[in-house]
């Protein structure tokens, strides 16, 4: 098998179990984490891809996406803990209400 | 099999199985180890494709920043919490279902897309050297054609401890 194709096989793979982590745990930080697992498959296409070009601008891109990655992550864990502290609990299903 | 391939296999497998864990985990401390794992991993694949400077920030960014916060956060949180108890809600087969499609999808889309040949790469790159992904040659594609985002990169991390001050803030108010 081609590098190329089994890294981008790994890809597919990685955010398809992120997405599963995604819809079936119930703790909400669990869910964050398995969102940086789908983050890190799409990442690692990226990567893929501009080994296999050779061009720098896709590494350039990859460390913005990186810089995004840490921003997302500073406003997500706290808006976390203030769900916890507010509810006692980090199960997705005491924050029901949100439904509408 | 030459030794580079081999590596190459073994970081794989590796992530692969983090993945897997992150799934089959009941404590967060030990889905955030599998995630740690599978992000080193990754940074080994990084490393064996020759883009080390992305392998160095994959492992400094993730796993020293995004991960440790991470363990933090969850060394702060009570123990007790049912959802720690019971690993998955109620829609499990059809989530399952669901990524499923949507990997076959992916990679019906991937094996269906049009990637350039050696040769035709070659031929890309005729007029110039193909990139290799070193310090110096990435700081001055930061400095010269990028450096825009690479400033707009300070500016949204500028907002995002704004952000993360102001969320904490609000929170007070509310206890207190």
């Amino acid at each position: 098998m081609d590098r190329t194709q089994l890294l981008l096989a790994l890809s597919v793979t990685l955010f398809s179990l992120g997405f599963v982590g995604v819809m079936i745990r119930r703790n909400a930080l669990v869910m964050l984490m398995c969102l940086e697992l789908m983050l890190n498959g799409v990442i690692l296409s990226l990567v893929t891809f501009a080994a296999h070009s050779g061009t720098l601008a896709g590494a350039v891109l990859v460390f913005l996406v990186f810089v995004v990655a840490a921003a997302e992550i500073a406003i997500a864990i706290p808006i976390v803990l203030l769900l916890s502290r507010q509810r006692r609990s980090l199960d997705v299903g005491a924050y029901s209400e949100l439904k509408g | 099999m030459s030794l580079e391939s081999l590596v190459l296999y073994f970081f794989a497998a590796a992530a692969l199985a983090g993945g897997v864990l992150m799934l089959v985990a009941r404590h967060p401390m030990r889905v955030a180890l599998a995630l740690i794992s599978s992000m080193v991993s990754l940074a080994g694949i990084y490393a064996v494709l020759g883009v080390h400077v992305i392998a160095v920030f994959q492992v400094l960014i993730y796993v020293g920043a995004v991960m440790v916060f991470m363990v933090y956060v969850i060394m702060l949180l009570d123990l007790r919490d049912p959802s720690f108890l019971e690993r998955y809600g109620r829609a499990v087969v059809p989530s399952v279902a669901l990524a499923g499609v949507l990997a076959i999808a992916l990679a019906a889309a991937v094996a269906g897309g049009d990637l350039m040949s050696a040769a035709e790469l070659a031929h890309y790159h005729a007029d110039r050297a193909p990139a290799t992904f070193g310090v110096a040659p990435f700081s001055t594609e930061f400095l010269e054609p990028y450096w825009l985002h690479f400033e707009l990169t300070s500016v949204l991390l500028l907002a995002a401890v704004v952000a993360a001050i102001a969320v904490i803030r609000t929170g007070r108010r509310r206890d207190g």
